[in-house]
């Protein structure tokens, strides 16, 4: 595809990238830190992906082959809107595939497929600060940060052992990285916190209305927080995805009718088309429905 | 056979013809031209040129027509747009007491010199809906003074410094650049430069409503419009192969002053200080919206108690812009399946406790829990 | 602009894909600290750098520097400031504590790591990037653990002065602080963030 006339390789002007270039190695040598950068206003709106937006176009190079998930699927319209908007801006090679990929840019989910060296996973941000919900004024976060003082976390997560009898974050589940920065991961499921733990891949973290990016180098520690008597814990379903049946994967709940009926399917959709084209089925899949 | 559903390109180009069609409307009324938007809706495209942070009439103008006459819309446009523009250079101060006026009011003084200077205003219509103008009118000439406006007029908050009653504004030492927030993050704590940016490009009726509040008791503000002027200014840079100013072109601007009484502290006498607002083109709800929030954000400099959501730097800073906070807002249109089912999942679990049942409702396969190893 | 009095020596051939493909490595670098890898492409992007300047050292501050971030020349020659003058608009600071990037080609005589900014507690960001020219990378001397690193990884880096890693590790007491390195040899680079932790093979065999 010709990329638009008029507009730099992959949108951003060169000394804007510079100034993103400069603060991602910053967030690589600083693991889970929130750098401060300039962030621009971006064709897409803030919220929709900005950060991530402005992560990719910042790194991307005529050789990389891009993958954009949202919700874990390639197919959602904002995924498939970025998609395009980096063919278009920079005429790169993009793929569903996630072992094709070098470049994946990602809201909500990380793949089911273990990433690899190779790859770089870029997570769209919506709100970076993870004291945020306990502590809204950056002022004092910033010196909470600095302090490395996360009382406040643990004192919310505390209270809500003693008022629900477990941790009452599912989503956005904090992490503490390399021990030092309490850290939010995005909104990905608690479900795939373990996958941001000695990571072979590089993952970077992008806030473009926050004005943020930060980091986890690969083969870095990352520990959801926990107690020793509420160890961290991760959502497992009984039954497998109706289409591929894979039981390890993070399943979305789909609803048949009006009547109570639903399925759960894989929400990584890369992950579940393949296992299906190898011949792994489940219950809802053409030849069980015609085998009942 | 259940069918995932697809997205898909095809169903974004066809929302943007659907979209394209429904700009354009019935084709047997013509189309609208940017320059008739210019012309004709020109407060429009003042406001689209403040808060998109770019003076230029005619993409302001294009913006509008690609919008749809939507604000925030356009805003959007011109600020993309805006980012991709290079740097040649930064313009000097302008001098608005070298202001070509069109309009000049004050509020504090019955007359002053220079005069009251009514100009083109809404203020004393009568709101009546005019039917003429269903129909094409000839323009009516302009009534004309009849003598010249002086070349320069002194600001009101001038007129009041000469007697020491109005607080000095001086440069901070050394003459700092300021930051400029559209290359660089808002941090905080945040000067005065940096607010009065950041309100110059926020949203107008968040401005107007949170200067609106200060004047409903939420912050102690006695406010008075010293002066509100209107009109253009000159544009100067200094190239640096020439090393003295030249023109470049001059800009419509709104300046509003707003005097509010001081009561004063130890080091200070009782004196008035100064709310000040300025924005792009025929602005006024905008500039005096403007200048009540800026001092409003100088309580706590002024060592006043700061109780009011108007005097929370954090808080007005962080929410003035539209661009951020309509994406932001309109964000939750993205599908959530991922945390939702996460969430719907937890509410599951907790009404189970509740209700005491161990058993998961009628065609669930509610997940479980299980430690994670890599936790572990 | 005002011409140069000498011949300037270009900047990259393709200032978008040779920036790209630079910052790439340079990310990969700090990404994984303690890995040796060549600069790509630079035989054809960049021929030729003022001296004293490794060609690695001139592709980073190409990459990396412009009109927004004060640089450090330990030897700020007239050719050289001219070149970076030109294609990067770097401003040149006279204290190595002014500057965000700064570029020491003669390790042996070079101010204190402490001399550089640290950052600051609330934005350890705002901190230095050392570059750092040595004579070579060699298989052994130092093992280095951290972020980055799977288990930990063995390197020598030759040509430091003697007390450059205690003078780092005395640094590291006030992590996150700190300044990163980026040590470059003809083309190639290697990454040592402030995170990564080095110990020195004969310290081994002292404790």
């Amino acid at each position: 595809m010709n990329t638009i006339a008029g507009y730099n390789f992959a949108y951003l002007d060169e000394q804007t990238k510079r100034m993103i270039r400069r603060a991602l190695l910053k967030a690589v040598a600083i693991p889970g830190y929130q750098v401060p950068f300039g962030s621009r206003e971006m064709p897409l709106p803030y919220g929709w992906g900005t950060g991530g937006i402005q992560i990719t176009a910042s790194i991307l190079g005529r050789d990389d082959v891009l993958k954009v998930i949202d919700q874990g699927s390639d197919d959602t319209t904002n995924a498939v809107n970025i998609r395009r908007f980096f063919a278009r801006t920079a005429g790169i090679a993009t793929t569903e595939k996630t072992e094709d990929a070098t470049i994946i840019q990602t809201r909500h989910r990380i793949p089911e497929k273990p990433l690899s060296e190779q790859q770089i996973m870029v997570y769209q941000v919506p709100l970076p600060e993870p004291l945020a919900r306990l502590e809204p004024r950056e002022a004092v976060t910033r010196k909470l940060h600095a302090l490395a003082d996360y009382g406040l976390m643990h004192v919310k997560l505390y209270e809500d052992i003693a008022r629900y009898g477990h941790i009452a974050s599912t989503y956005d589940y904090p992490v503490l990285v390399n021990g030092r920065y309490l850290m939010a991961p995005s909104p990905i499921p608690k479900f795939d916190n373990p996958k941001l733990h000695m990571n072979p891949a590089l993952q970077l973290f992008g806030a473009g209305r926050e004005k943020r990016v930060y980091a986890i180098p690969p083969y870095t520690k990352v520990e959801s927080l926990d107690f020793e008597d509420h160890p961290f814990s991760v959502q497992r379903w009984e039954d497998p995805c109706a289409l591929c049946g894979a039981e390890d994967s993070f399943l979305d709940e789909v609803v048949l009718d009006d009547a109570g009926g639903r399925m759960f399917v894989c929400s990584d959709s890369d992950y579940c088309t393949t296992r299906q084209a190898a011949g792994h089925t489940g219950s809802q899949s053409p030849v069980a429905k015609e085998a009942a | 056979m259940y069918v995932a559903v697809k997205g898909g390109e095809t169903a974004i180009l066809n929302s943007h013809e659907l979209l394209a069609a429904a700009r354009r409307g019935d084709e047997r009324v013509p189309e609208i031209t940017p320059a008739q938007i210019r012309q004709q809706l020109r407060l429009a495209v003042a406001r689209v040129m403040s808060e998109g942070s770019l003076y230029d009439e005619d993409l302001a103008a294009l913006a509008l027509k690609q919008a749809a006459g939507d604000q925030v819309e356009a805003i959007f446009l011109l600020r993309a747009y805006r980012t991709t523009l290079p740097r040649f250079g930064y313009s000097l101060p302008v001098d608005t007491s070298r202001m070509a006026l069109r309009r000049r009011i004050s509020a504090a003084f019955k007359d002053l010199p220079g005069g009251q200077v009514l100009g083109p205003t809404y203020d004393y219509t009568q709101r009546l809906l005019d039917f003429s103008l269903c129909e094409p009118s000839a323009s009516p000439l302009p009534p004309r003074a009849d003598e010249p406006l002086a070349e320069a007029m002194p600001r009101v908050s001038e007129l009041l410094g000469h007697e020491g009653l109005m607080e000095e504004e001086l440069p901070l030492p050394g003459d700092p650049a300021p930051v400029d927030l559209s290359r660089e993050p808002l941090s905080f704590p945040a000067d005065r430069a940096t607010r009065l940016q950041n309100l110059a490009r926020g949203d107008e009726g968040f401005l107007l409503a949170m200067g609106y509040s200060t004047q409903r008791g939420y912050a102690n503000s006695h406010p008075f419009a010293g002066e509100i002027r209107m009109g253009e200014v000159a544009l100067e840079i200094v190239p640096e192969e020439l090393g003295f100013a030249i023109t470049i072109g001059e800009i419509t601007l709104t300046e509003c002053q707003m005097i509010n009484q001081f009561a004063g502290s130890s080091t200070v006498p009782p004196q008035f200080t100064r709310g000040y607002g300025l924005a792009f083109g025929e602005a006024e709800r905008k500039s005096m919206a403007m200048a009540l929030v800026d001092r409003a954000l100088r309580a706590a400099e002024l060592g006043e108690e700061t109780t009011a959501p108007a005097q929370q730097p954090e808080f007005v800073l962080s929410h003035s812009d539209n661009v951020e906070a309509s994406g932001f807002v309109q964000h939750l249109k993205l599908p959530h399946y991922v945390d939702f089912q996460s969430e719907l999942e937890l509410l599951r679990k907790m009404r189970n406790r509740h209700e005491g049942r161990m058993k998961v409702g009628a065609g669930g396969t509610a997940p479980t829990e299980v430690a994670a190893e890599e936790n572990a | 602009m005002n011409a140069p009095h000498i011949p300037m020596l270009p900047g990259f051939a393709d200032p978008v894909d040779d920036g790209q493909r630079v910052f790439r490595a340079l990310l990969d670098a700090l990404a994984r600290p303690g890995t040796v890898r060549q600069l790509p492409g630079l035989q054809v992007s960049l021929p030729r750098v003022p001296a004293p300047l490794h060609v690695a050292a001139g592709a980073v501050l190409l990459s990396l520097t412009d009109f927004e971030t004060p640089l450090w020349l330990q030897s700020p020659g007239g050719e050289l400031a001219a070149w970076l003058r030109f294609h990067c608009g770097a401003p040149l600071v006279a204290e190595p504590g002014e500057a965000r990037f700064a570029v020491i080609d003669s390790p042996a005589t070079m101010p204190p790591l402490s001399a550089f900014a640290q950052g600051e507690p609330e934005y350890p960001d705002r901190s230095a990037t050392l570059i750092v020219q040595v004579a070579g990378f060699e298989p052994s001397g130092l093992r280095l653990r951290g972020p980055g690193i799977k288990a930990e990884c063995c390197i020598g880096i030759a040509g430091l002065p003697a007390g450059f890693w205690r003078q780092r590790r005395d640094a590291q007491a006030h992590a996150p602080l700190g300044v990163d390195l980026l040590f470059v040899a003809e083309q190639a680079v290697l990454g040592l963030p402030r995170s990564t932790q080095v110990t020195q093979a004969d310290e081994d065999k002292e404790n």
